[in-house]
């Protein structure tokens, strides 16, 4: 069986141009985004081909010059601080402390929002975020890609700022 | 003033490293450091609890395992791997950590992964929150059936529970069905758009392995054994990881 991660799917699927995804609707509203690597798929599962492949989906759907990488990045990332159980671990402040070097880098982007396709990276970004009251919203990757479609719902929008609360609504 | 020096008794064996050593390929190249430090100058977790990577592993090289066994830095390293990344001799820090981990007395390790851990195994799910396969059921059929009723142009959406044949398995991490089913959906409608042929398992649909972070090797195993055991069952070509 093959063991895949939904990311190379979606590039694939861009590609195949069964997902019809483009950054139309961020052609005036210019709002940039940064990515983060999950560790668990990219530097310890299949390395910078599948960061490639996140890279290929996001500036699809944001627009190529919305996108501001982080550095270092791909499989030379460095870890957001939610993985190996530590958001579960109780040590908090540790976890927040750790994850101060993540904080930096995203907001070295400038970017508005920080995609976080992993569930870890997305609960430890999200509460950075809160936590030191950075100014940056943290998205699922669906979130964005259904957003594209215009097919995205008003109770599937938990996680996107008032720029884009809106958007693609009918 | 730095700290006190570390007192290192005479021809101490490092039984620890020893055993650590047999497990891994290659012992983990373990034997290998430069101390360059490269691991650590680069690592999140230098410096928390006053540990790092690199002084974690010469202080396994040099015996103490004592302090190697009992720092709560082992539950601070994410064992991203990041450290071997970089290493020049490739060396495999984190699965130094993981054994350390290990050597921790099972109901000592932090309550919250051990808890994660034991839900768990409550069921068949492989859910850290413990949700069962029938509330996992319920609540998907429930939201798409809400999805189909009140969202124009998603009628035929589909969700399904064991499908049989279904070329795709997908996981599901358990913090959307139990807290926030509504972030199922745009998943779903992807699917519905590209016109994947899919299905989760009411076995092991649980995406997450905190029995992994326990350093809990047989239930680590088991809960990955029922997930892709099912995916098999179901007869299913790809095992999707949705996050």
């Amino acid at each position: 069986m093959e063991i895949a991660s939904i990311y190379q799917y979606y590039a694939r699927w861009i590609r195949e141009g069964k997902l019809k995804v483009n950054s139309d609707w961020n052609k005036d509203l210019k709002i940039k985004f940064t990515a983060q690597d999950p560790c668990q798929i990219v530097r310890k599962s299949y390395g910078d081909a599948v960061a490639d492949d996140l890279r290929y989906v996001v500036k699809t759907l944001v627009g190529e010059e919305n996108f501001v990488d982080m550095y270092p990045n791909k499989s030379n990332n460095y870890c957001c601080g939610g993985g190996g159980g530590f958001l579960q671990s109780g040590y908090n402040e540790e976890r927040r402390d750790y994850g101060r070097l993540k904080l930096d880098q995203i907001l070295a982007t400038g970017a508005d929002y920080c995609i976080a396709a992993c569930h870890n990276c997305h609960a430890q970004i999200h509460d950075l975020a809160e936590h030191f009251e950075a100014p940056y919203h943290t998205v699922h990757l669906w979130t964005l890609i259904c957003l594209s479609l215009g097919i995205l719902g008003e109770n599937e929008r938990e996680y996107l700022g008032p720029d884009l609360a809106e958007v693609g609504l009918t | 003033m730095g700290e006190a020096a570390i007192q290192i008794g005479p021809e101490r064996p490092s039984a620890f490293l020893d055993r650590v050593k047999e497990m891994l390929p290659e012992g983990g190249n373990l034997d290998l450091c430069l101390t360059c430090g490269a691991c650590a100058s680069g690592c999140p977790a230098t410096g928390l609890h006053g540990m790092d990577p690199r002084k974690f592993l010469r202080m396994a090289a040099l015996g103490l395992d004592e302090e190697i066994t009992t720092t709560p830095w082992v539950w601070m390293c994410s064992m991203c791997q990041r450290c071997v990344y970089v290493c020049p001799m490739k060396i495999d820090i984190p699965a130094l950590v993981y054994q350390a981990r290990a050597a921790w007395p099972r109901e000592e390790r932090p309550k919250g992964i051990l808890g994660s851990c034991d839900m768990a195994l409550r069921n068949e799910s492989g859910s850290a929150m413990g949700a069962s396969p029938e509330d996992f059921t319920f609540v998907v059929e429930d939201v798409a059936e809400e999805v189909r009723e009140n969202q124009p142009g998603f009628e035929d959406l589909q969700a399904p529970v064991d499908k049989q044949g279904a070329y795709f398995f997908l996981n599901q991490n358990s913090r959307e069905p139990v807290t926030e089913p509504d972030e199922m959906i745009p998943l779903w409608k992807i699917l519905h758009h590209v016109g994947a042929d899919w299905t989760y398992g009411s076995k092991g649909w649980g995406g997450e392995n905190y029995c992994m972070f326990l350093a809990d090797d047989e239930s680590w195993k088991h809960v990955v054994a029922t997930s892709i055991g099912q995916a098999h069952a179901l007869g299913c070509k790809v095992y999707l990881n949705t996050e």
